[in-house]
């Protein structure tokens, strides 16, 4: 199988590329930038289109008609720019139009910085723009990972008629390894009879439309939504267990921090100290079921580390709820957790459980 | 032989929702002959704003998107580029356009898009009640202009055909008025003009209409025509202000 | 002749077919009110009309037919400036 060398930022564009995407619309933003670099050389050797917006606020709208117009279709920004697209991706949640939107997570909030961040959690799984809506969002730990879950995330967004959020930091996005790219999947996006493609054809015509001004109406919509909402609650939770069967201290942690975190298990098993990882893969739905599971079994705490002031830390202990003591450990504005912080942190858990 | 003027299959059969002397529906009725004239209903998809034509999807008969508020050019760009043989208007009011969307509006003409933007210009924000718009005239009053508008506290009318004419992308650039019969018959052809202009890829292509607004003007249907022709054509001038070099 | 037909229901009372009209010879209805409320618009001397439809023109609603001969000049007085 072919290996090759890669930067996470050109991985997220080479999936996008394998999944069948062949429309991006973005605006320039570090630590993003070579996504967009990739694909503006990429896309036209598919016969696709890359086309630089003049904001992030057009890029989500032009987004918005090209998944209107039945493309696969995706958009990257990082933190701020991801603000700037919400009101966008709310019209694209309520319209039912599936895209993948990638952020490439950086320091907050305010124009913050370029280092790497898990900041925009709440923004990212809570919402983030007006209204009653919720995207999957999935969290990559490993460039290889990242071609399979932008693929994963196309998917879903036909599969549910929504958009897909895909989140790293800027490690992720900047760092090289090697990946496993194999033979392209099969790409097969489902009939879209409800695109906006011209009437030819059709007997009736198609309207993508967000706006239901009778409120009976509109709580039908919501209604329909959350029943969506429910479904993908139901089908689509996702994470990475390591090491987590017998440990006593298990942390939680996405993205690039889970990958700090397996080093912490395994000097930590050395030392003596069982100790285990749960991975969310998706962060919405929440995998709250091995939480839960870990919660009722071998686990006596809970060590959530992340890129922030303590985000996920609230959906986990929505999973534990209460039956057993939840710990956190974060670095915010940029600063990367350090595997001794974390073990630190560990063996304070530890000696407090003795 | 009797012959009929007949009703555009272009729009659907459906009461406009606007108010009594509105000249929308008489802009909704050009832009959808001349969707049906040119033989193009069944590829067009139309983007429509935020604002007073917001519902213009239930009255054009062809597929439509509605924009968040400003966005439509960004939106029609979306679709134009995934189908590039369809053919794609905006339909935007001139809060819309000149002021929460100059962004777009200004960059889709840049890119040389090839869509054709429909701006309605009545110097009010009708929807929302009566506020001023960018292109409120000096001294008209308006909800959040009670004395008049004063270039002191609120600047000058943004005159966007002027503007969008100096931009290298945009092929076909006009302003018309729905005042009169015979401007009608002008502005019908400007229309068929634009969507000409993108029938042929020769790039972004814009026709402002001045229209009325008898309920936030304070006036009388008639009287709001009246005012087209005294007191908006003086500061925004009829006529062309870019043709594209092969004449259509 | 040429003939003009107001259908009422869509019709809004706003004069604006009223205005235009060369012959002056469109009025809206005093006794009959639609079922919206407003006074829908009649032709007061059919007689006159020379089906310039200068009333289907403006009127905002679609609210206006006019059918004439063929060939007809349906010329008006003015260029309905």
């Amino acid at each position: 199988m072919e290996r090759v060398l890669m930067k996470g930022n050109e991985a997220f564009g080479e999936g996008a590329v394998r999944a069948g995407c062949r429309h991006f619309f973005g605006y320039p933003i570090t630590p993003q930038s070579e996504l967009p670099h990739y694909l503006a050389r990429r896309l036209p050797e598919v016969g696709g289109l890359y086309l630089q917006a003049e904001s992030e606020v057009a890029a989500i709208n032009m987004v918005y008609g090209a998944a209107a117009a039945g493309a696969r279709v995706m958009t990257s920004s990082s933190s701020p720019g991801i603000s700037l697209m919400q009101e966008g991706i709310s019209y694209i949640a309520c319209a039912e139009l599936p895209c993948v939107v990638v952020n490439i997570m950086r320091g907050g909030p305010g124009l913050g910085n370029i280092a790497p961040s898990q900041a925009d959690y709440f923004q990212a799984v809570k919402g983030g723009g007006h209204g009653d809506y919720r995207l999957p969002v999935l969290a990559p730990a490993s460039i290889q990972e990242i071609i399979d879950l932008i693929v994963l995330a196309f998917d879903l967004a036909d599969k549910y008629r929504n958009p897909v959020m895909v989140v790293g930091d800027g490690i992720l996005g900047q760092m090289m390894e090697p990946v496993e790219l194999g033979p392209a999947p099969e790409v097969t996006p489902p009939p879209k009879p409800w695109a906006t493609t011209g009437t030819l054809g059709r007997k009736s015509r198609n309207v993508v439309n967000s706006l239901y001004i009778e409120p009976e109406e509109l709580e039908k919509v919501n209604l329909r939504l959350q029943a969506k909402y429910k479904q993908v609650e139901q089908e689509e939770k996702r994470w990475e267990e390591y090491r987590a069967d017998d440990a006593q201290v298990i942390i939680v942690a996405f993205g690039m921090v889970a990958r700090i975190a397996k080093a912490v298990v395994d000097s930590m098993r050395m030392a003596g100290i069982p100790v285990g990882l749960i991975r969310p893969v998706t962060l919405y739905p929440f995998p709250d079921k091995p939480l839960a599971a870990s919660a009722s079994g071998a686990a006596k705490a809970f060590l959530v580390v992340e890129m922030n002031a303590g985000q996920m830390l609230e959906d986990v202990k929505l999973a534990v709820c209460g039956r057993k003591p939840v710990h956190f450990y974060g670095r915010t504005g940029g600063m990367v957790t350090s595997v001794a912080e974390v073990e630190g942190k560990v063996r304070d858990i530890w000696e407090g459980l003795k | 032989m009797a012959v009929s003027t007949k009703r555009t299959q272009g729009l659907a059969d459906k009461h406009f929702h606007y108010c009594p002397g509105c000249t929308h529906g008489i802009i909704h009725r050009l832009v959808a002959e001349a969707i049906e004239e040119l033989g193009v209903l069944e590829k067009t998809v139309g983007v429509c704003p935020v604002g007073c034509a917001v519902f213009a999807y239930d009255y054009f008969n062809c597929d439509m998107i509605e924009a968040a508020h400003g966005r439509a050019p960004a939106v029609a760009t979306g679709v134009k580029r995934v189908l590039p043989e369809s053919v794609v208007f905006t339909y935007q009011g001139d809060g819309d356009l000149a002021a929460i969307g100059t962004a777009e509006t200004v960059h889709a003409a840049a890119r040389g898009e090839r869509i054709t933007t429909i701006f309605v210009n009545n110097a009010v924000y009708g929807m929302t009640g009566g506020q001023m718009a960018p292109t409120t005239l000096l001294g008209q009053k308006t909800t959040t202009t009670p004395f008049g508008r004063q270039s002191s506290v609120a600047g000058y009318p943004l005159k966007v055909s002027e503007m969008v004419a100096t931009i290298d992308g945009a092929a076909y650039v006009t302003r018309v008025a729905v005042n009169s019969p015979k401007n009608i018959l002008r502005a019908k052809k400007a229309i068929l003009k634009a969507f000409n202009v993108q029938l042929k890829g020769l790039g972004f292509s814009l026709v402002e209409v001045l229209s009325t607004c008898p309920t936030n003007w304070g006036l009388s249907p008639p009287e709001a025509l009246r005012w087209v022709k005294e007191k908006m054509i003086p500061v925004y001038p009829l006529g062309d202000f870019k043709v594209p070099e092969d004449e259509v | 002749m040429p003939q003009v037909f107001f259908e009422n229901e869509r019709c809004k009372g706003c004069e604006l077919c009223v205005t235009v009209c060369p012959k002056k010879i469109i009025a809206l209805s005093a006794g009959e009110i639609n079922s919206f409320g407003f006074h829908p618009a009649v032709l007061t001397d059919g007689t006159k009309c020379t089906g310039c439809g200068f009333c289907f023109l403006v009127c905002p609603d679609l609210a206006v037919t006019v059918v004439r001969e063929e060939g007809g000049n349906g010329e008006s007085t003015d260029e309905g400036e």
